[in-house]
């Protein structure tokens, strides 16, 4: 594909195709999902902030937006921890290293989570939720002084179904962060708790006007959390939620994405609590 | 309004004359023609292409061609076919690829349109078409990252404008502010006037616009001709088919988002999605990838997509508008409201299309006239249901 920088016109026709990524690794998480690891075919990797997403191409299947899951601060391996769910993300989790997918972005608005800076962070995820906000923790781990009390609470159907097993054992050692798992069902032998992870919302300990709050998991879960973090004083204002909808372009083309008056691919992903509070209170919009 | 001293006549061998100047500059010159019983774009190479003598009976639901007792080339209403259909074609290639031994490459489709290759010279775009163009600069290609086909079809189009001298029964445009005339936005914008003469009153709304009518050897108006040409929009605004009230319209739809005028409308609206195809605004797409069998090329294209389908807003797991009264509140709440937020300017030119061509004849303006008339805001509710959590999905 000829690149020329020079014609606008050039760039931005090329900036919609998709660019060629070498799978480097794939990782069984659970058995509907894993992670992949990519590197870029053509030169540099993509330089992201933790919340944003990509257009994932498998070859003549489709694409479809994925998170991206990886560390913000290695932008040369693109990251995406993908749930097989149907046609296109099943033929991406059966990509095997040596394979070459395409992905085309950063997309999207991330979490901002340097506002956390100098107050507490609480991440709280359901289910392939984490996948996103595992990017934040790992830009919050990073420069870790530079913020107060971490709260990662996570809530997944059952513990087959937990992610990122590893980072959570990591994340739980660093200094004055908590890190609780609950799941919807459990089989006798989990030594956990069992519910929704609004419980763990209302156990953690932290300053609530000085909290920012990352929020991503189906919208029901969102919206119970989102009370519950409100009432407990966290304004709405810093309760960030990223919310999913069909996207077929990732760059506000396509009205797929819509929520009233916003096209989530390029306001969103990530949106406070304030901004969409009487969106989410609309059945079916 | 019009400018006396840049107002020129032309007959009807000017009218030629534009089209064979056109044709000669490169444009690949389009106008109304008369096909399968409806206007639609198509060729023009000579004024006899143009729907000579032909009219149109449009109210909800219906569409019919009627014989003018005239010989008006530009006496129909809308057409029934928009120039989205050129500018914005239903189907687009948007790459194609070849697998090779390093994985695939990649190429950029080319666009082109059905109606013959960029660059195009549109003869009789209305006024409400016109501005309907206007919010596809601003949506397709006023962006971070701009449509690139749109961009390459609208870069050159010369647009010639025809004041509406007869417009329909689904007309609003002058609730919408976009017509009978257009005011700008066009190269040319002409008043087609059948006194004794069958003359076109004829104004340049641009520097080319300009140079092309002084290489027509068009003659200064007459005044009795401008006065002629103002009075034709005065009577199309006039005997508009509707009116819309647009006052606080963002407010009022936001608010009546659970108006059972919305469960009214459902019940008689099919979901069919013509009203999204037809008008001239309307813009989402979806994507499609096609492989060879042996799955070695593939091609990913752009096709129009209506937000009437339950494919449109489907995540894993079901649509989150599966109701009928979901689509048509969205479609319209977008096209009325939401649209001013994320564009500017309302998503509606009021050019009708929807009413005439809907099977079951709904009608927008009716739609906001029942909400206008007896509001029921929601009270702001609380973002809580008490459903139990799946915590599987989301990302
Ligand atoms: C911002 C954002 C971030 C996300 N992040 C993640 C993440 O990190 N991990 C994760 O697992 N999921 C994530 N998702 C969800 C993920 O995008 C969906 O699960 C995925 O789109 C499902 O696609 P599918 O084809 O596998 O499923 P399906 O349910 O089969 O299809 C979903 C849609 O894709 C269309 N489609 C299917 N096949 C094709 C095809 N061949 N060509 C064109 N269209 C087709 C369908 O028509 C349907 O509209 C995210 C979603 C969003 C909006
Ligand atoms: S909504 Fe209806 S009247 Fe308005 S621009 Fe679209 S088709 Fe025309
Ligand atoms: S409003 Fe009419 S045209 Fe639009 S989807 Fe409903 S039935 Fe079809």
């Amino acid at each position: 594909m000829p690149v020329d920088v020079a014609d606008p016109a050039t760039a931005a026709a090329d900036a919609l195709l998709p660019r060629p990524f070498r799978v480097v690794a794939n990782r069984r998480e659970t058995s509907d999902t894993v992670t992949l690891e990519l590197e870029p075919l053509d030169g540099d990797g993509l330089a992201f902030a933790a919340g944003q997403f990509t257009m994932l191409q498998a070859f003549g299947v489709g694409e479809v937006p994925i998170s991206i899951s990886g560390d913000p601060a290695r932008p040369g391996l693109l990251v995406h921890t993908i749930r097989d769910v149907g046609g296109v993300t099943r033929a991406l989790c059966a990509a095997e290293v040596g394979d070459v997918l395409g992905a085309r972005g950063p997309y999207g608005r991330g979490w901002g989570v340097s506002d956390a800076r100098g107050g507490d962070v609480v991440v709280v995820a359901g289910g392939i939720g984490l996948a996103p906000l595992r990017a934040a923790v790992l830009e919050v781990v990073r420069a870790r002084s530079g913020f107060g009390r971490v709260h990662v609470l996570y809530g997944a159907r059952t513990e087959d179904d937990l992610l990122f097993g590893d980072d959570l054992e990591e994340w739980a050692a660093e200094p004055d962060t908590e890190v609780a798992v609950i799941v919807d069902r459990a089989a006798t032998s989990w030594p956990g708790r069992v519910g929704l992870v609004t419980e763990l919302v209302r156990a953690a300990a932290f300053d609530a006007p000085r909290t920012l709050a990352l929020v991503c998991g189906p919208e029901v879960m969102m919206r119970f959390v989102g009370a519950e973090l409100t009432a407990r004083g966290v304004p709405a204002s810093q309760v960030r939620l990223s919310l999913e909808r069909n996207m077929r372009c990732g760059v506000g083309l396509c009205g797929h994405c819509q929520l009233r008056e916003y096209l989530l691919c390029v306001d969103g992903p990530v949106l406070s609590l304030d901004a969409v509070r009487p969106q989410l209170g609309i059945r079916e919009l | 309004m019009t400018d006396v001293e840049s107002a020129v006549a032309l007959d009807l061998a000017g009218l030629q004359a534009l089209v064979d100047l056109l044709a000669a500059e490169g444009y690949t010159v389009l106008g109304p023609t008369v096909r399968a019983g409806a206007v639609v774009p198509g060729r023009v190479t000579t004024v006899d292409d143009l729907p000579r003598g032909w009219g149109d009976t449009q109210e909800p639901g219906s569409y019919r061609l009627r014989r003018r007792d005239d010989e008006a080339l530009f006496g129909y209403a809308a057409d029934a076919i928009s120039w989205k259909s050129v500018l914005f074609p239903s189907r687009e290639l948007m790459w194609s690829g070849t697998r090779t031994a390093d994985g695939f490459s990649i190429t950029a489709g080319e666009g082109s349109g059905g109606l013959g290759d960029p660059p195009y010279a549109i003869l009789g775009i209305r006024a409400c078409d016109l501005h309907a163009v206007a919010i596809h600069d601003r949506v397709l290609q006023e962006r971070a990252l701009p449509d690139v086909h749109y961009a390459a079809r609208r870069k050159d189009a010369f647009l010639v404008t025809v004041s509406c001298s007869d417009p329909s029964g689904t007309c609003f445009c002058v609730s919408m502010g976009t017509g009978p005339r257009a005011e700008s936005g066009f190269d040319l914008a002409l008043t087609e006037l059948l006194g004794d003469e069958h003359t076109f009153l004829a104004r340049a709304g641009s520097e080319r616009g300009r140079t092309v009518l002084d290489r027509l050897g068009s003659r200064p108006a007459a005044d009795g001709e401008v006065v002629a040409a103002d009075e034709v929009v005065e009577r199309s605004t006039r005997r508009m088919g509707r009116t819309m009230d647009t006052t606080d319209i963002r407010t009022l739809l936001y608010d009546n988002a659970d108006h059972p005028r919305w469960d009214d409308v459902a019940s008689r609206c099919l979901s069919c999605g013509n009203c999204t195809m037809v008008c001239p605004t309307c813009f989402c797409t979806s994507a499609e990838d096609h492989t060879s069998l042996a799955g070695d090329t593939a091609e990913h294209w752009r096709v129009w997509d209506s937000c009437f389908t339950s494919d449109f807003s489907y995540l894993h797991g079901g649509s989150v508008r599966s109701s009928t009264k979901s689509r048509y509140r969205q479609w319209m709440t977008h096209k009325l409201a939401s649209w001013i937020d994320q564009f500017g300017t309302s998503g509606c030119v009021g050019c009708g299309r929807c009413l005439t061509w809907c099977p079951v004849g709904i009608d927008i303006t009716e739609e906001v006239a029942a909400i206008r008339a007896d509001p029921r805001p929601t009270a702001e509710q609380t973002p809580i249901e008490q459903t139990p959590i799946e915590q599987g999905g989301g990302g």
